[in-house]
Formats: structure tokens, sequence, C-alpha cells
């Protein structure tokens, strides 16, 4: 057996999510991104003599959407405290956190497993903390600060040490994303640094219970790199174990670049950051009816909506994944199934699934060329879901379809408009597609003749010949039935 | 009980008496004066007594500019309640454009960019700011000693201190260089200065006047407050200042009483408490004696005498150092050269940018209590000082909330001197 083989690494997560509140933390200053530096400051996200902060209670709003959508325990009580340290960015010379009484403690998260089974991550805690500036390093050696994100609020969200892989990590990530994602309090973007995240990583032989010493993996800006970053740590680690060397307890620093972590300066990471609470601010209280009312304003759950989309609309596990992945798909999946006409129950799950495929294919194709989000899609509600009925009914066929959908991406107006306008209409009269059928097989003697000593293959040249007289207008199941009709009496007459 | 208070004794060569707001509100309503005359008699006054060194700031031009807009609506009827009131405002509370050096070398060009809410608040009333007075370095200290732009002296004794860290302030109004004076009291820098000048001095209860714009020094105990020669006079400076502020979470969101109609002289049934923990045998007679003879003055008018017993008093000076500190260490570490107040010159990189700042920019007083927090919030320390720290602070509390379920107020003395010598 594989030295490797013996050990499992234990590995916990700490995420901070950036919340879409409209102001920050603990002043009116907005938290728009993509401002001129320092534009979106105030005394007290300065840090200037004399200024108090006061809380902005939809962090505390949103916070609580977080725990209760992660099965937390939301204190009724907790306090913030003061993280003290020096750095350009922080102009008070501490970050406003919480510490010893957070908000949301013992919660968890399930993760979908690639062999089809669910696992529970469980959440340490859940807090509130206001986030640092941005220091500039420009070529000078000149250092630069922007404050603009200073004082904006975030949520820490803290794992307990039960992720088992880097696959696990990321799985365990991902949800995180799509959960905040849809609670609406954060946008989720990694890239972008709204979503970061911190990997505690150590391995110990299989079946021990005690933990062996970790390290501290930082700077992995998007979910590829977490699951790398950690493989490396965790293959690092196991290396050295199986030289005979201890790890020892560091923070590491992950360089997409070099595909390595590198530890950080001793001297960067030695803090003592001497919380205590801060004597600024009042317990955050929080009541049942406050809770009730959060409660009761949370949309549903991702994974709840992707068993209900298994149940209630007889899709796929995979359909159903993929169109709940974000909040605004499956929506816009719901919304479109809502115009449908209610038939009976064979044709109404074919409908619904022509809608999931379509959303899965052209719309989701659509907004990635046109790098949009679902949100900012012009399409009117409804028309995907008339454009599926008129292809279900045999108004027009499927291939029309395609050049419905772009002609509706383009025009904005309504199929039944547009096919109009463009007649479109497939053709479902018998007497003009027999008619048409003959004409193909009067020019094509030769095909005929190859078909009738057994080439099965050219009557796929004759489909191609009607569809193309007729612009792709004709019923296909009419022509298939036509032509092999028209093909066997020819059999017959000779 | 008119007696009780301290008696008017500068009373200078202009026709109204600068050290009674009641005197000057009146003179003012009837026309025998106006507030820019006023001004003008505390301006030539901050003249007269230079020497003193009360003020960092005097705002002569703005402050007469001000008085006769208040004239103006004097004029119109819609002056505030303080008008006429000239006030001096110690240099650790903010004015927009205005220096806030807090007595400290860091913030020696320091402008302000808003105004305290107490300061919103006096304008609001129509008072008039003549300056910015002097204090203790970030208000520690007790004799204004440790400012960093000079010490200031007691004008009933000049080679004596004002006592501190609200000294400026005190000797503003003991010297009629203001009618009234804020001031920030955050371990007696309010009541101590005031004691030892011969004024009334004021430190509200904690969360009573908003702490935003005051800048900080140990935030769960700093309240800002007001000097005055008389109790009415510091009652109209509270009750303009006082009441909960959206700006400061920690301001209690509480109705203000009338304090100046509760101020009846009337004591007739008035439970006075004197915990014998503060009367010990080592307390000096100048002080003991004056304090009893008021105790008396109580009792001839009706209040009954109680002895109670605050048991852990011997605790609250380690306790405050502790916590007080702790904090301060805190609320310091934003003068660190990087985005305002003193940067050390020709630095080499960012730590030495900050030992330098900080090296140059604090005094000595400073730099031990950030010392001593730092070390009390330590990993390894946290549990032996700044946590049992809190707790004992619940247990004082818990003395005073007993002592308060027996009487309505207690007398105990400021000071356990009066004013010393310089040095
Ligand atoms: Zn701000």
């Amino acid at each position: 057996m594989k030295f490797s083989e013996a050990y499992e690494p234990v590995i916990g997560l700490e995420v901070h999510a950036q919340l879409l509140t409209e102001s920050k933390a603990f002043c009116g200053c907005t938290t728009k991104f993509g401002n001129e530096p320092n534009t979106n400051v105030c005394p007290i996200c300065l840090g200037m003599p004399g200024v108090l902060p006061v809380l902005n209670k939809n962090v505390v709003e949103f916070v609580i959407r977080m725990g209760l959508a992660t099965n937390c325990r939301i204190a009724p009580r907790s306090i913030f405290a003061r993280k003290n340290y020096f750095y350009p960015d922080l102009p008070k010379g501490y970050q406003i956190s919480q510490y010893e009484e957070p908000i949301c403690t013992g919660g968890y998260v399930e993760i979908d497993l690639e062999d089809g089974t669910r696992k529970k991550i469980g959440l340490t805690r859940i807090h509130m903390e206001e986030d640092a500036g941005k220091s500039i390093h420009d070529q000078d050696a000149q250092t630069l600060m922007d404050i603009n994100r200073c004082g904006g609020p975030l949520i820490e969200i803290v794992s307990e040490p039960d992720v088992r892989s880097p696959r696990e990590a990321y799985l365990y990530l991902y949800k995180i994303r799509q959960i905040v994602t849809y609670l609406g309090i954060c946008d989720g973007n990694m890239e972008e640094g709204s979503l970061r995240c911190d990997a505690n990583v150590s391995v110990r032989k299989k079946g021990e219970t005690s933990f062996g010493t970790k390290t501290e993996v930082k700077n992995m800006n998007s979910f590829r790199n977490v699951e790398r970053a950690i493989e490396f740590e965790m293959n690092r680690q196991l290396r050295m174990l199986e030289d005979g060397e201890a790890v020892v307890q560091e923070t590491l620093l992950w360089d997409a670049d070099k595909n390595a972590a590198y530890p950080m300066r001793s001297k960067e990471e030695a803090h003592d950051y001497r919380y205590f609470p801060d004597p600024d601010l009042v317990p955050v209280l929080v009541d049942e009816p406050w809770i009730e009312r959060v409660k009761s304003n949370l949309p549903e759950h991702p994974t709840t909506r992707r068993d209900r989309f298994i149940s209630e609309y007889s899709l796929p596990w995979y359909d159903a994944n993929i169109l709940c992945e974000e909040r605004g798909i499956a929506d816009f999946f719901e919304a479109e199934i809502s115009h449908l006409h209610k038939d009976d129950g064979a044709k109404q799950k074919e409908k619904i699934k022509l809608v999931a495929n379509w959303v899965m294919t052209s719309v989701l194709r659509e907004l990635g060329q046109r790098k949009i989000r679902i949100e900012d899609f012009s399409l009117p509600t409804g028309r995907l879901a008339s454009m599926i009925e008129l292809q279900v009914d045999g108004t027009i066929s499927s291939r029309i379809s395609k050049e419905l959908w772009d002609e509706m991406l383009e025009s904005n107006e309504d199929p039944k408009v547009i096919i109009e306008k463009k007649g479109l209409a497939q053709v479902s009269d018998e007497g003009a597609i027999e008619k048409i059928v003959n004409e193909v097989l009067e020019k094509n003697k030769l095909q005929v003749e190859k078909f009738l000593s057994g080439s099965e293959r050219v009557f796929g040249f004759f489909v191609g010949e009607v569809m193309k007289a007729t612009k792709g207008k004709a019923n296909p199941t009419l022509v298939n039935s036509i032509l092999k009709r028209r093909l066997s009496e020819t059999v017959l007459s000779k | 009980m008119q007696d009780f208070f301290i008696p008017s004794s500068l009373i200078i060569q202009e026709k109204c008496c600068l050290n009674d707001f009641e005197a000057l509100h009146t003179q003012l309503i009837a026309g025998e004066t106006s507030c820019e005359k006023i001004t003008q008699a505390y301006l030539r006054r901050i003249e007269q007594k230079k020497n003193l060194h009360a003020f960092l700031h005097v705002f002569a031009d703005e402050a007469a500019e001000r008085a006769r807009t208040v004239d103006r609506k004097l004029a119109d009827g819609t002056a505030g309640p303080l008008a006429g009131m000239v006030i001096a405002v110690k240099d650790v509370i903010c004015m927009k454009g205005h220096p806030v050096t807090c007595g400290s070398r860091m913030l020696e060009n320091f402008i302000s960019p808003y105004d305290a809410t107490v300061i919103q608040r006096l304008d609001a009333a129509d008072a008039v700011v003549i300056g910015k007075t002097n204090m203790d370095e970030f208000a520690m200290g007790s004799s204004t000693e440790n400012s960093a732009f000079g010490v200031t002296l007691n004008p009933m004794d000049e080679s004596r201190v004002p006592g501190g860290s609200s000294g400026g302030s005190a000797v503003a109004v003991a010297a009629s260089m203001a009618t009234t004076a804020l001031g920030s009291d955050t371990g007696g820098s309010i009541r101590q200065p005031a004691a030892l000048c011969g004024v009334v001095g004021l430190k509200p209860t904690y969360g009573r006047v908003s702490r935003y714009g005051l800048v900080a020094f140990a935030s769960s105990f700093d309240q800002i407050g007001s000097f005055g020669s008389t109790v009415r006079d510091v009652a109209y400076v509270l009750q303009t200042i006082a009441g909960h502020d959206p700006c400061d979470s920690t301001s209690a969101d509480l109705s203000v009483p009338d304090y100046l109609k509760a101020l009846t002289g009337d004591v007739k049934g008035l439970r006075v408490g004197i915990p014998t923990e503060y009367f010990t045998s080592a307390l000096e007679a100048e002080i003991s004696g004056p304090i009893m003879q008021k105790v008396d003055l109580l009792k001839r008018h009706g209040a009954s005498i109680k002895e109670i017993s605050l048991p852990h008093s011997e605790y609250t000076i380690a306790t405050y150092y502790i916590l007080s500190t702790a904090e301060a260490s805190s609320n310091l570490a934003r003068y660190d050269g990087a985005r305002y107040g003193r940067r050390a010159p020709g630095v080499k990189d960012l730590l030495e940018m900050y030992t330098q700042s900080r090296s140059e920019g604090f005094g000595n007083e400073v730099k031990r209590r950030i010392m001593l927090g730092t070390y009390v919030l330590s990993a390894g320390y946290y549990e032996a000082y700044y946590r049992k720290g809190q707790k004992v602070r619940r247990l004082i509390k818990q003395d005073f909330d007993r002592a308060f379920q027996e009487v309505d107020c207690l007398i105990t003395p400021t000071s356990p001197t009066s004013a010393f010598k310089i040095g």
C-alpha cells in the first residue's frame, strides 16, 4: 500500500462573503464597486478621531438569513469585538468583528458527493465583521491606499474540520456560493473577491481521532485554486511525514501561477490580536419575531428546490441540478413553466422537458455569449413557453423553432406574430406535401432506383430535398409518412 | 439653599457679570447688553489672563461673527435658549474646520472634518464657542501638566495646578474667560479640576450625552460634561447636550428631564448617602471639614443623612487602570502616521513609520498607558487582568446599585487633596 493511502486530510474552511447591503456595516457610505478610489468614504470609515460606529441593521438581517439557511442557532444576544493589528489598510488599527459571542453557531450544509450521496459539513460559526481597505503597491515602491472597501460588511463562515478531500472542499465552497447567491446576500464572485476562502489543512492516519498539525492556506481566488491549493498542501504534508519530518504550524500563500504555496514571512503572521469587546457598540439583540419574519421571507433552499424539480416536474437529477444552480435560472424556468397550457400528464411532462432543454442549452449559451446574468436577459416572460406550445401543437417544426428563437431574441416580438410575418408556420397540408414529394421523386429518378435496390440511406436525401423545397416548414412526420407511402407505391407499381 | 453654590467672585468692569448665565441672559433679553459685547468682554479677559494658558486656540473673529448672528436672532425673536452663553471647549471635542490636538504633538496640525454632536447642539441653541482649551494629552492625567503645549495655571494660586485632564476648561470658567466650558471625564477629568479650581463640574451618567466627536480615551468610561460657576449654568448646558444620538449607539435612548425645573433648592426628604470607604482617617481635614459643613447644611434643610458602604471601593483604581488603558491602547492605534496626524520624516519602511511616528507623537504618560493596556489584553494575560477587571467592574457597579436603593444621592470628596504645586 502507498504511504499516502494510509492517511487522510482533515480540512476546515473559512469563507468570507461580502454582503450586498447598500451601505457599509458601520457608516452610511455606499458599498458600490468600481468607484474612483477613496470616494466611498466618510470620517467614520476613515477612522477619524472621535467617530463612532453604528451598526447597519441590514447586515444583521442578512446574517440571520444565512444562519437560517444553514441550520444555525441564532443567538438572541451577540457582541462585537475588536481585532487589533496595525496595517495601513485598517484605518482604526483594529477591525470590528465578532469573537466570543458570534451571532450564528452550530449549523451545517449538505454537499452532493460525486457518488450520489450527501454529506453534512458542520459549521462552527458565522459572524459579522467589517472589511479592510486595499493597499496598492506601485512600481516606485510607494504604497497607495484605497479605503472604498473599508468598513464594507462581511460575514465569515467557519466550518468544522469535516472536509476530507480537496474535491469536498470545492463542493462545499460551491454550495456556500449557491446558498449566498440564492439568499441574495452576496454575488458570490470569487475572482472579484466578494467570496474569499482560507483553508486549514492537516493530515492524519486513517482511523485516528486526534488531529495532526495544521497549516493555513490563503490567497486562493477561484474555485479551481481552492481545490488545487489544498491538493498541493495535503501532498506536501504527506511527503514531509513520509520523510520523517514534522509539519510546522504556519500560514501559506497560494501562488496560482507557480502552482505552489509558500510560507508567509513569520513577522506577518506573528499576531496577537488582543480581541476584546468593542465598547463603542451595544449587544446585537435578535428576538423571536425577527427570526420568524426572516424565516418566512426566506427563498426556497437550492437543495430543496432541486429535489422538488425532480419530483414535481419529473426531471432527471442532472437537469434539475443545472436548473437550480442559480436562483435566477430556476426562477426563469419556473416562470416559463407557469405559462404553459395545462395538459394531461404525459404531454405536460413532454413540454416541461422541452422547456428545460431549451433553458439548459439555448438560454445558457445566449447568456454565456453575451456575458450577462439571467436577470439582464431581456426576453419577456412566457415567450419560450408559447414557442414550445407552438412546437408541440405542430404549428412549427422543431427545426423552425431554432429560427424562431433567434428571431424572438432579435425583435423581442411574440412568436405568433413572427410566424405570421415570416410565414414560418409548418406546412401540414397533406396534398401540398404530397405534391412536393412527387416533384422530388420525379426529379431524382436515379436516387429512387438506388433506394429501390436497397440503399436505405437515400431516404434521408429525399427528406432533405422536401425540406429544402419547403424552406424547412414541412411537417417532418407527414413528410416521412408520405415519402414512405409514395416509395412503396413505386415499388408496387414496378 | 443659595449658599450651597459657589459664590460669584469674579466680576469685571463690564456692566454684566461674566460668570452667571442667567444674569447675562436676562440683561440680553432686556436689551442692556448684546451677545457681541459679552463675547468681546470674554475675549479681553482671555487676553488679560493669557499667562494662565487655559486656551490652545481662541476663535476671536469667528466668535464675534457668531455673536452678531445671535444678536440678529435676538432682534428677530428667533434666538435659541443659550443665546448669550459663551462657551469654551476642551480640545478633545471635534469642531469642523478647527484643530483638535488633544494636547498632543500627534494631532498638532490635524483639522477635524466634522462637528461633534454636542457642538451641533450648542450651535443650534445659539451658544458661542470662543476657543479650545488645554488638557492633559489624550485626557490622560490629572494636572494638565501632561499637555504637549505647556502647563495651565490655577487662577486661585498660579503656582498650583488646575487639575486635569480638563484643566483648561476649569480655568476658563474659574477665571471668567467663558460663561461655561465643555470637558470630558473618564476617571475624574471634569470633577477633579472643577474641585481644584472652585467651580461646578458635572460628569453626566454614561450614555446621557453623545460621545460622537469626542476623541476617545476609554470608550466605556468617557463622557462629555460641563463646567460652570453655578449648578444652574451647568444644568443649562446639560439640558442642551443631553439625549439620544443616532450617531452614538451607547447613548441612552431615554427622555431628558427638565433639569432646571428640578433645581428648586428644596431638599426636604432627600436621602443622602455618605460612603464610609471615602471618608477614611487619611483624608485631610481641609477636605473633609467643608464637606461635612455642607452635609450639615443639607440636614438642616430637611435631608436625611445615611452612612452606607461601597465595599469594593478599594479595587476601583486598579480596575479603572486595567480597563481604561486596555481600551486606550486600541483607541489610540489609529494614530499611526498613515492617514493623518504626525508622520515621522525619512523613514525606511512601514514598521519604522509606525514606531517613529508614535515615538515622536506621543508623550510619556500616553506611551505608558498604551503599553499597560496592550499588556493586559495580551494572550496569556487577558484572563488575569482584562477579564478579571470586567468582573470587578460589575461588582463595583452592584455596590452602587445597592446603595441607590437606600439613598437618592451620595456625597464624596472629589480629590483627596486641594490643588498641588506645579512640578
Ligand atoms: Zn463611511
